[in-house]
């Protein structure tokens, strides 16, 4: 199948101004899955999933029927559903237009993955700074419990964060969930089995959720048809940077980054020749133009070296001083390192501050190779993947384009 | 002004607890509102909120400096939060940031002296498709240009 004729499932009703409404979810066919579920026993949902290959689209890429069934046998205590929706990885938007543009896919999804793993009370985490997203998403479970469809069998809190990457992490979210800043929590135990205020816990993203209504209406078979032969389905790339049309666009995961970047964007802006992408949110290593013929699953830019992340493509034409977009990044990481685990919170600061001085021209010969070692030395060290996210963009720069660090250099 | 919590304001508190399995996760939306009744999380707003759930007042010191959006002194009558990161920086934004900073004569994390701007830059607010772009309060403004920001500064009272 060609990608370009992709079917969009997601983002079909984008184009209707009143596409957060339940009057526009229901014209469109919203809320036909939920009857559906309502029929199937929980672990016959779950197969469905799994057989989907639906994969989480929050950055982790797990199998998420899978997640599902790590809920224990035969657990009789309460068991929480909580919709990640604390997206915050540098160059990733997809999130924010489904809360914005159809909350009621999103809440549909939540009554089916909520039946599936025996929850009575999900919450939305929102980052604290998507204050529409929050309005949209508030108004929409207004309307799903006017109209009856929570509030029976199942109840949702909208939840505001306040201002942390590290609670897009499901263990630091939980953290703040429960009111505590967000540090990430040791595991085992996994939130499946110990979670939210103690209890089984599912954290999902929002995208993950809002493609489970179609899996369940359209067929397991139908969706893992889309993707590729370890991932199905769409999912949303968000593309920005120096490209002509920056935007999200919805497509099969077996999309190559080259298509994307040239069929969907547009092409390369600035000087017009590509340099360099991110390809999955910023804690992805960096590809270079050479490099972008792989297809866009979790599996291919695994095998690329890099990662699907979140799917956020950052686009570098020639112009663009990579040692530059490194300190960015490396300020990035050194601001919201939680500073729970100590070779995060120190490496993250001093690596911005060899990057920043090497691009104000004072940088010595040895910081390329100190940074490597140190980036190196500190990965699967701590307690959450925030670092190895970290490592993988100050690798791949430096690595990839040493030549041009070491021009900053002073001789 | 004291730091107290109107009659129905302490029932928006109790409708929050009650909406988790323990009150404890109400504590970021209860900041939420004593940000919006008092302006900023004073250490007296930080001893008060504690009171409220039974917390002492370490506990709410440590959430409400982990958390960015919290803010710990006055505040301008509006606030401007501008994205630092890589792709608003491709598109500009340090250009933004050099022109606000000139144009309002103040530092970043800064007030102008009318109490009427703070002006801060921010990592990734998840926009970067109208890149380069910042917050203004509740709201987003994108595609920004030194024009576009000089005529949203004049419209803010």
């Amino acid at each position: 199948m060609s990608p370009a004729a992709t079917e969009k499932i997601l983002t079909r009703n984008f184009g209707r101004p009143d596409s957060h409404t339940l009057k526009a979810y229901l014209e469109t066919g919203g809320y036909t899955a939920l009857p559906k579920a309502l029929t199937m026993e929980p672990p016959a949902i779950i197969d469905a999933v799994k057989r989907s290959n639906l994969r989480g689209l929050g950055g982790a890429g797990f199998p998420t029927g899978t997640k599902w069934s790590f809920i224990p046998k035969g657990h009789t205590g309460p068991v929480y559903l909580v919709i990640n929706a604390d997206e915050g990885e540098p160059g990733t938007f997809k999130d924010r237009y489904l809360l914005e543009r159809d909350p009621h896919a999103l809440i549909e999804g939540m009554l089916i993955a909520a039946r599936a793993i025996g929850s009575t009370l999900a919450f939305v985490y929102i980052r604290g700074e998507y204050v529409e997203s929050w309005r949209h998403v508030s108004a929409a479970v207004g309307e799903a419990y006017e109209a009856g469809y929570l509030g029976r069998g199942l109840d949702v809190v909208v939840h505001r964060g306040a201002g942390a990457y590290i609670c897009g992490e499901e263990t630091g979210l939980i953290s703040s969930l429960e009111g505590k800043k967000g540090w990430p929590k040791l595991k085992p135990p996994f939130p499946a089995i110990k979670g939210a205020f103690g209890a089984p816990t599912i954290v999902n993203n929002v995208e993950t959720i809002c493609h489970v209504p179609h899996i369940i209406n359209r067929g397991a078979e139908w969706f893992a048809s889309l993707g590729t032969k370890t991932q199905g389905g769409t999912r949303m790339y968000s593309v920005s940077g120096r490209v002509t049309r920056p935007g999200v666009y919805e497509t099969s995961v077996a999309v190559t980054l080259r298509q994307l970047i040239y069929e969907y964007a547009g092409g390369v802006t600035g000087n017009g020749r590509l340099k360099a992408v991110v390809p999955g949110g910023s804690s992805a290593a960096i590809l270079t133009a050479d490099e972008i013929d792989v297809t866009m699953d979790v599996d291919g830019l695994k095998a690329a070296g890099t990662m699907a992340g979140s799917a956020g493509v950052i686009v570098l034409d020639e112009t663009v001083s990579i040692p530059e977009a490194l300190m960015v990044v490396a300020r990035f990481y050194a601001h919201e390192s939680c500073g729970q685990c100590t070779p995060c919170r120190e490496s993250t600061g001093w690596i911005y501050e060899m990057t920043r001085r090497i691009v104000v021209g004072r940088g010595r010969k040895a910081d390329l190779d100190t940074i490597l070692d140190v980036a190196r030395r500190g990965a699967g060290t701590t307690i959450c993947a925030f670092y190895d996210g970290a490592v993988g963009p100050y690798i791949s720069y430096i690595e990839k384009f040493r030549a041009e660090f070491e021009s900053l250099i002073p001789k | 002004m004291p730091v107290e919590f109107t009659r129905e304001q302490l029932g928006e508190v109790t409708r929050l607890q009650r909406l988790y399995p323990d009150r404890g996760g109400a504590l970021l939306p209860v900041l939420h509102l004593a940000q919006e009744v008092f302006g900023y999380i004073s250490e007296d707003v930080e001893k008060y909120v504690g009171t409220l759930f039974d917390l002492g007042p370490a506990h709410v010191h440590e959430v409400v400096t982990f958390y960015t959006m919290y803010f710990r002194r006055p505040r301008g009558r509006h606030v401007l939060s501008v994205c630092h990161n890589l792709s608003c920086h491709l598109m500009g934004a340090q250009e933004i940031i050099a022109h606000l900073t000139s144009r309002l004569g103040i530092e970043l994390g800064e007030t102008t002296d009318d109490g009427r701007i703070t002006l801060l830059t921010v990592e990734c607010l998840c926009a970067c498709e109208m890149a380069p772009m910042l917050q203004v309060d509740d709201r987003y403004e994108g595609h920004l240009t030194v024009e576009k920001v000089e005529r949203l500064v004049d419209r803010l009272a």
